[in-house]
Order: structure tokens, then sequence, then C-alpha cells
């Protein structure tokens, strides 16, 4: 069970408190999108072996989304962040970074 | 036969003798005895039987590792399969019962396996019982469940008498085994200042220290575990848990230990069982060293256990295995052992030493006692039954074709060096190093696992580290608890031990032992799994040690391996031709002992399972005969039963009524979600189906929500408060989804729009007045709002007050009936029902429930999210197209709907249906069709999605799904009835009642 720390109200709490949103960063495609970007919207999700951005929204806390950056093989939290974004902030890039030399940078 | 000695025993009372049963038969032992030691004690050698062959099973170790003794332990409501009798204390009026055999532990039927044990090898389920298939169903299937499981469930009906809790707690470090390394580690990171927990799996503190006679800092063992005890008491920060077993280590230093409070005093009034939820910044593993068995034929006949464990009994308990006890070992420890029983008065006819030769200190004490070292011997074979009468032996590097000597005995000790208990390094990801001269794995401090921080977590200490000589420990253990606790050096206490030679890694015995040795060799000897079936496994292509565990079930069950793992994995190994380190161990998962359901479930159970929630009308409901109903966490009145009524009575009686005069519904549990700001127009148009903008203040539209895949996810009717605001009405179940999705789409994706929500779901009870009377009993009540037909109509809300109440009213239907819903704040709700109920009396106003709601929304055509909805329908298949809105460019599920499967012209649309019997069809009844599918199912083409029988129309109508079924108006197609029966119905429009919506509009 992780611990993660909620970026809008301060608190690091139990992943009981938190609810998972899935990838982070997706764009949204509507109405006059292709098929292909729809279907990858829809339903393509990266699923790496090593750094991961996820959605987590403090369900039983402030009721804040924010997003996680976190190891998946070793469950390291690089960082969390207010989900107001459309990618990682500089600052969090360089961080993992710093844990992860080898890392290719957000895509 | 094994027996207690007149006098010793470091944890018994004599002076309180406890009686007790095994198999019915009356036996005695003494306060502080294990269900082991007691029944050692009364000379019971014979305990079990095994999983497959059923052969005899006796006591092999004193902990948790014990793969043999397993009782069904109790009886009723406390009756417990598997217990293990060497970590379960023993509590007067214990009841034992054996498990696997029939009809008798004596006789046993099933042991007719073991003449056949030469078939039954590795795989001989998976290849036998392939073929004929069609025997797999009735002969095979059966007849394998009947026999598989260790141990025999409890009842179903039966109700655990007990009860558990969870308790959840925090700690800078958690130290995880109360042994000498334990104490030492929690001692240092306590001094330092830090929170420390520290458990211990057994009843007593020191582990094996005590029983080894260590002197540490100039004192008996015993006396500095005392001492220790005594200082991190007198600490405000340490916490002691005894009988507390750590099971499982988890993400980020999460630990679950299970604290056995009343296992040993059954029916005392507390907690028989406590599951600790423990956090720690880091956490220490001081769990020990588990002993090895020696591979040698007959090694699984009752008599035969691990040299420590007869340490053990003998300090601990004073009991002790036999008369004449062979040693055999492959190291130093094992001496211990020989040379304690020795002194107890135990004959030791000879110690077998693998080793070439064996001349250290231990071995040296030993000879001087007059004991006979045996040194490159091996057992070559052990002779008994039931129990061991003898042993064969020969030379340890050979074949074993040959006796060259034939020892008599009633018990073997035997030592095949000991393995650090990794178990909870391992749960989380640490990883394990082979090491060579101790013949073990132990964690690797360079690769722990990793914390939120990234940061390693876990720190193993004394011999669960590798480090076995108590000095050893003791050094290690004082620095794994100063590194835990980020503290600075301070000196460790001090150990004599005794040098030892060093072990030969023994895996087979003797070492080039032939076929028919090797098929008596056990390696797991509650799964029965033996030399030969790991040697087979390989030879069949099982190269992975996974594979290997799962073809030959070595390590499984209970114990899960906990003596079987390094002895199974290193045969593999050399079968293999690959070095140890290489073959690797099987994965470590939690827990590292069973769990009851009952610590899992904890108080979680009954009223508590989840949170009830009630409307402010609940308690009114529960007096006036409520049958209650479940939605959601909701508690709903399903209907109000009156005496000698059927529910079948009174949901046609409360229709009936309802439609005729007055009917009064607790709507209380409508989801109601404020959104409002000067961007909630904007909002809306994007979360519903509908153009919302455009309705003016006052004015109510019922209101679809799609997801983005365009399925349908809730609806209800929505009121434009003002100009920035809206209240959303939602489903009862579907209130809490649905103001998360709100909240999702404001701050993820349209962050920067101004727009606030707030769930206002219990904020208001709300009240739903059906019935050609509605207006009637609402003007009697007294309202400063016009309830006049044009005044206030159809799909508008009005605010003021009724019967001095500030309320609003809803001129909304779900009925087809004249019908108001009126919003008041919840504290008001209990008042204005029972006003309602008071002044529709002339009008013979009932209450009614969630079956007459569902029947006459039926009867009206009215879907219902859950039943005409599932998640793959769209709005389009319900016919409510003209909710869509067609001048909006975007909103959520507009281009999910536009796919190519949205929009093709055979997809299962909504219809009525009418049977032409009149009989009401069952709920999602089908509808076959011509020819079967790739799978060889029968077609269908439609399905029914809300199916009742209509007091008001006197016959049973139906809504479903019917492949292109507006199309099909008036064709009659067949649904399997109850017991097959294929039942008629004709295709209708889906209202079935007041086509022209008159009634709602006067």
């Amino acid at each position: 069970m992780l611990i993660l720390t909620c970026p809008c109200c301060g608190v690091s709490a139990e992943e009981t408190e938190f609810s998972n949103g899935g990838e982070a960063h997706l764009k949204r495609f509507g109405p006059g999108s292709s098929d292909d970007d729809f279907e990858s919207y829809m339903f393509n999700r990266k699923n790496p072996r090593g750094v991961h951005f996820e959605r987590w929204r403090h369900a039983y806390g402030c009721g804040k989304w924010f997003i996680a950056a976190r190891c998946t093989v070793t469950l390291e939290v690089f960082a969390t962040y207010p989900a107001q974004t459309t990618e990682p902030p500089a600052d969090v890039v360089k961080k993992i970074k710093a844990r992860r030399s080898e890392w290719e940078g957000f895509a | 036969m094994s027996h207690r000695l007149d006098t010793g025993g470091r944890l018994i009372d004599r002076a309180q003798k406890l009686e007790f049963t095994f198999n019915g038969k009356r036996l005695q032992g003494y306060a502080g005895d294990t269900l082991a030691s007691a029944l050692m004690g009364a000379g019971q050698v014979l305990l079990g039987r095994s999983f497959k062959y059923h052969r005899p099973r006796g006591l092999v170790a004193s902990g948790a590792e014990e793969p043999n003794a397993l009782f069904g332990l109790g009886e009723g409501p406390r009756f417990e399969p598997n217990q293990r009798a060497t970590t379960t204390e023993l509590f007067a009026g214990a009841k034992l019962a054996s498990q696997n055999h029939w009809p008798s532990l004596e006789y046993d039927i099933g042991a007719v396996n073991n003449a056949f044990a030469r078939f039954l090898t590795a795989g001989f389920y998976y290849k036998m019982f392939i073929h004929p298939r069609a025997f797999w169903k009735h002969v095979y299937e059966p007849f394998i469940r009947r026999t598989a499981g260790l141990g025999r469930a409890p009842d179903p009906e039966t109700v655990d008498a007990d009860r558990y809790e969870q308790l959840y707690a925090f700690a800078d470090v958690l130290v995880i085994g109360g042994g000498i390394a334990g104490l030492a580690a929690a001692r240092a990171a306590a001094d330092a200042g830090n929170r420390v927990i520290l458990c211990e799996q057994a009843a007593h503190w020191g582990g094996r220290a005590p029983v080894d006679g260590v002197e540490i800092d100039g004192k008996g063992a015993g006396d500095w575990v005392e001492a220790q005890l005594a200082a991190l008491r007198a600490l405000p920060n340490v916490t002691l848990l005894n009988r507390t077993q750590g099971v499982g280590v988890h993400d980020h230093g999460y630990v679950l230990a299970c604290q056995r409070l009343a296992d040993h005093e059954p029916g005392a009034d507390k907690p028989r069982q406590r599951l600790w939820r423990i956090r720690a910044a880091r956490i220490v593993t001081a769990t020990g060293a588990i002993e090895r068995p020696l591979s040698f034929a007959g090694n699984d006949i009752p008599g035969v256990m691990l040299a420590s464990a007869m340490r053990d009994y003998l300090v601990n308990w004073a009991v002790v295995p036999g008369k004449r006890v062979v040693v055999v070992t492959n190291n130093d420890d094992a001496y211990r052992s020989a040379i304690a029983l020795h002194d107890a008065g135990v004959t030791i006819p000879a110690i077998i030493d693998a080793r070439p030769d064996s001349d250290g200190a231990l071995a040296q004490a030993a000879r001087a006692r007059g004991i006979r070292i045996a040194a490159g011997s091996a057992i070559r074979k052990v002779k008994g039954g039931k129990r061991v009468s003898g042993v064969e032996l020969c030379a340890q590097d050979s074949a074993g074709a040959a006796t060259a000597e034939h020892i008599e005995c009633d018990a073997v000790a035997m030592s095949g060096g000991f393995s650090p208990v990794v178990h909870l390094f391992s749960h989380c990801g640490g990883k394990l190093i082979w090491d060579e001269a101790g013949g073990f794995f132990r964690p690797d401090p360079a690769r722990p696992p990793l914390g939120h921080d990234g940061q390693g977590f876990v720190i193993a200490a004394g011999s669960a580290n590798g480090a076995m000589a108590a000095s050893d420990v003791l050094v290690d253990a004082h620095a794994a608890g100063l590194s835990a606790a980020g503290a600075k050096e301070t000196p460790a206490p001090q150990a004599k031990a005794e040098p030892e030679a060093p072990m030969a890694p023994v895996w087979m015995m003797p070492a080039r032992a032939e076929y028919d040795l090797r098929m008596k060799m056990w390696l797991d000897p509650q799964n029965d799994v033996k030399v030969s079936d790991v040697q087979l496994a390989a030879r069949e292509g099982y190269e992975s040690v996974e594979h290997t565990k799962r073809y030959t079930t070595l390590g499984m069950a209970t114990d899960q391996g906990k003596i079987s793992n390094i002895n199974g994995l290193a045969i593999l190994a050399d079968s293999l031709d690959r070095p140890i380190p290489q073959v690797g161990t099987t994965t470590f998962r939690p827990p590292y002992t069973p769990l009851t359901m009952g610590t899992i479930a904890g108080e979680a159970k009954g009223p508590l399972f989840q949170p009830l929630r009630r409307t402010p009308l609940y308690d009114w409901h529960e007096a006036h005969g409520a049958d209650w109903e479940p939605v959601g966490q909701w508690r709903r009145p399903y209907c109000f039963r009156r005496a000698g009524e059927s529910r079948h009575d009174a949901v046609m009686r409360e229709v009936r009524q309802t439609r005729e005069s007055l009917g009064l519904l607790d709507a209380s549990t409508l989801g109601k979600i404020l959104v409002k700001g000067p961007d909630a127009a904007r909002f809306m148009d994007m979360l519903y189906t509908n153009m919302m903008s455009t309705l003016k203040p006052g004015r109510c539209r019922y209101g679809l929500m799609c997801n983005e895949n365009g399925f349908l996810m809730d609806d209800g009717v929505v009121a434009r408060l003002s100009e920035d605001a809206f209240l959303c009405h939602t489903t009862s179940g579907g209130a809490d989804h649905v103001h998360g999705w709100m909240e999702d789409w404001l701050q993820c994706e349209w962050w920067d729009w101004k727009v606030h929500t707030v769930n206002l779901t219990e904020q208001f009870a709300q009240i739903a007045i059906v019935g050609p009377y509605a207006r009637k009993v609402l003007e009697k009540l007294g309202s400063d709002i016009d309830l006049g037909r044009e005044a206030l109509p159809f799909m508008e809300w009005h605010e003021g007050t009724l019967a001095g109440m500030p309320a609003r009213i809803f001129r909304i239907s779900f009925s087809g009936e004249l019908s108001y819903e009126v919003a008041v704040p919840a504290g008001h709700g209990l008042a204005l029902w029972q006003k309602l109920v008071e002044a529709g009396a002339e009008f013979g106003v009932m209450p009614y429930g969630t079956e007459a709601l569902h029947i006459m929304r039926a009867e009206k055509g009215f879907i219902m999210i859950g039943d005409e909805t599932d998640g793959t329908v769209i709005p389009q298949d319900l016919g409510l197209n003209w909710a869509i809105s067609k001048k909006k460019d975007d909103f959520l599920g507009k281009r999910g709907m536009e796919r190519t499967a949205m929009v093709a012209s055979d997809r299962w649309k909504l219809v009525g249906l009418e049977t032409l019997d009149g009989s009401v069809l069952p709920h999602a009844a089908l509808a076959p069709a011509e020819g079967v599918n790739a799978n060889g199912q029968r077609n269908t083409q439609g399905r029914v999605t809300s199916s009742y029988h209509s007091p008001t129309l006197g016959k049973g109508i139906a809504l479903a799904l019917v492949a292109r079924g507006p199309e099909r108006m008036g064709e009659v197609i067949e649904f399997q009835g109850d017991g097959g029966k294929m039942v008629p119905a004709r295709i209708v429009e889906t209202c079935f009642y007041d086509k022209a919506g008159e009634k709602q509009n006067v």
C-alpha cells in the first residue's frame, strides 16, 4: 500500500485515502477527431517498466485530483503535483532525471 | 517413546496441569506447553497423515516451519482446521483431531497410495487424468475434489463465535522478531529516541539463545533478555507485542502483524485476534534462521526431527523424542543437541557426521562425554513404519548400495545447516545473495525493498541476515537498530560463543544415492515431494524453479516450504548442473504464516460491513412496516406491508392507490448536485447530451449524461436555479460517482472554467406527492406558492414556503400522474411527511416504495439506469434521440456515439412487450434467434430489461431491447420463460398508459 502526498492539502496518507484515475496527461479527442486519435485517447494506455505518470484523487481528503510521478518497478514516488498541467513541470522532470539518468523524458 | 522428563522445562509450570484430548483420547500437559510439546510429553508420536501417500507423520520442528503437526482444533463455532501444534499454546479442554485419514489415524485406507508411490510421481495427476476426456467431469474431478485440500473446512452455516479487530499503528522503527537480535536492535533504536514497535511470534521472548545457553555481557542469555525487556518496558517510546506474528511486509513500509489475544484462552471476554496494520519508516527483520532437514531415505518416518527442535523441546518443555537418539549432521550445531540430550539422560548411540573429519570444540565436548562420532558417514535408510526403529549406515561418499552398520534407536535428530528467514525481507522486492560458506541465501544489503523516497526500508538483522554465531548476531543486530534509527554508533552487547567448525554442504545422503533410496528421501513431507520427484521434473524440462514448484507441489500449502525450499532447489540445481544461485529461489509472498479470515474481516461484518445511509424519514418507515431494499449504501422501502399482506399484494395496492388517489414517496436519496458559477451553463452543456444553457431559471429539463464512449451513465431532472446555478438531480446510486465525474472534468480538463460543484444530496429531504389529489393536499398544507395548473405548470419549479417550511416545489413526474416533488431542508423532512400523511388522510394517502415506483415508471415507458442500461447502451438505443442536442459542437460522449458500431442499423433498441397470455416474463429473459454464433451458442435477438405485473392494466408488461425493435411493431417473438418454456410476446410501444400524457397535466 503506497504512501502519497497530496500537493493540494500537503497531507501524506495511505493509498486507501486516494483513488487512482489511470494514466495522466492524456489529450482529449472529441467530435471531428480521427478514429485513430479517438481510439488512442479512449483505450491505448502506456504500461512502462519504470517512470510513470498517473492521476490520483484525494477522495477521502480534500477531494482534489493530482498527478504522481512514480517508478512502477521500485514504487519510488519521484514527485506529486497539481493536475492543472498538460505535461510534467520542469522541476519534476529534473527530479526524475536525478534519480533515473537513463529515463528518456516525458513523451 | 517420546516422554516428559521429571525435571526441567523453562517454560512449563508443573503446578498447573491441563487436560486435553487428541482424537478423543484424554491426555495431560502443563501450562506453558504448546500442543506439540504436550503431545510429545504424552507419548504421542504419530500425529497425522501426509497429503498424497497418507504416510504416517510426526513432529519435525518446534516453530512456524512445522509441516506435519496440523490439527483440526476446537468444535462447532470455534472449529478451525490446520492449526500448527508447534505454535499453538495448550489450553484446558483443547480438542485436537488429526487430519488426512480415514477411517482412523492408525488404520488409514488412503495409505494404499503409498503402495503405488512408484507410479504416483511428480505430475502424475496432470498425466493421468487427461484421457478419456469424458471421465474428467464425472469421475476424475469429483474424486480429486473429495481428496484435495488439507484438513476439513469449517461448516459454512456455522458462524465464528469469536470477535476479531484491527488496529492501526505507526512507528519509526518496527522490529519483527523478539530474539536476542530483535531485542538488541529495538534497544539500539529506542535509546536513540525512535518510536519503536517490537513484535515476537511466541508468547515468550528471547528466541533460541536461552536454549543454547549463550552468555551475553557476562550474564546468562535468559537474564540478559529479562534485563533488555525491563529496559524497553521502561521507555515510553516502545511498544512490545508478544504472541504477534509479523506476516507481511508491503509497499512503502506497510506491515501486517497478527496478535493472538485469546487463542490460548478460548471464550475469554476479548477479541480472539487483532490485526495490526503498521506503517513503519524502517523495518528490522530479526526473524532468525530455520534448520534444514537432511535428505536420506526414510527421513519422513515419525521420530525423525530437526536437531535444534529436539533441543528446544528438551530445554523449554522437558520433553524428549525417545530413549535412544541417533544424531546426523553436516555441521557443529547438532552436537549441541547431542550433548544436551546426553546430559539429560538420553542415550546417543552415535553422531553421524557427513564431514570426513570432525574435531571442533563441540565435537571434542561430545567425545569427552563418550559419545561416538561416525565421521564421513551417512544414514543409508531409516527403519520403521509408524515410528523409527533404527538406522542403517553407509559411507557418505557412496551410492549406498550396501549397509555398513545397523543401529537401533527410536528417534533421529537431523541437521542440514540453517537458512536465514528471508521471507519478510523479500516480500516487497528485497533481493538475496548466495552465501557459499554458510550454504544459504541471505538478504543483499545493497538491494533492499525501496520506500516512497527511493531508500531501502528493510534491514535484516542477526541470523536472519546470515550472522549465525551469537557474538556476530548481537553486533549485526545492534548495527541494524542504529542504522534503522539513523543513530550514532554506540557499543554493541557482547556474547561469548563456542567456535564452530565449518559446515559442509550435503544435499543428499549418501552423496550418490541410487534411485530406490532417492524415492524415499522426502524434501517436503507435507506435500509428499521427494528428491526423485524434483529430479524427474528437471528431466522433463522444468528448468525454472517456479515451474518445478508448481509441477511437483514442492513448497506449497500451509507451510510454504519453510524447511524444504533450499533443499529442493539444491537438488534441482544439481540435476540441471547449474550453481544454486543461478537457479534461484521461488518468490516469497505474504503471508509468512496463514492469517485467519476473521482478522482480515475484523469488525467489518454484520451491520458494520459497510456504512448505512438513512434518509430523514428512515425511522418513520421502519415504524410503518417498511420492507427494506438496499440501494447503493442507502436503505429504501421496497414497499410498506400491512398485516396479512404479501409483498406483491402491498405493491399492487400502493400502485392502485397512487394512480387513483394519492401516494407519497421518500425521494430523499435522489442525488442533488449544485453546479454554480459564471461558466456553469457552458459546463452543463458539456456534461449533458441536452442543451442546458437555454433552460430558463424556474424551469426543469430531463437530462442524460454519457461517458466518453457515448454510453448512458446517469439521468435526472435538471432545475435551473438562476442564471449561474443549476441543480442536477441524479440517480440514488449514482450521486457520488456523478459528483466525482464533474470534479474530474473541472479539475483536470477545463480547470480555467469558473464553476463550483457541491453535492447537496443529504442536505435536503425530498418527498414526491403523487396522484390526482396531489395539488389538493399541498394546498391544504398552506403555501405562498400558487400551485394552480397554469401558475406552476409541468416541468417548472418555484421556491417559497409550504406548511411554514422553506421549500422548493418541483412539478415533475416519474409516474405519469399529477405529481410534485418537494425539497425541504433535511431537518424539516419528517415534519413535512407527517403533515402530508395527516392532511392526506381524507384521500386515503399511502406511502409507496421503490417497487411501486418501478412499476409506474415502466407503465409509462420511462427508463431506469441499471435496468434499461448496462454500460453498453447509448441513448439512441432507448429512443431518447430527442434529448440529444444536434446544435452543440461538443459534449461528453458525442464523439463516442459517432463510431460505426453505435450508428449500425441492427442495434438492439427499446420496445414494449405484451405477452399473448398476459403472463409476466422473467427478468432478463432472452429471445432466441436462428442459428448459432462462433462459440456454438444460440443466437439471440432481444433481452427483457424490465418486467412487471401491471395492476393498472391487469397483465404482464415488459420493456426489452430487441434487434431493430422499433421497426418491428406488432410482430410476435418468443422469449425463454421459466423452465425453458417459450413465451410469445408482441412488440408494442414503450408507453403502456396514458400515451397522451394527460394525467400529469391536470
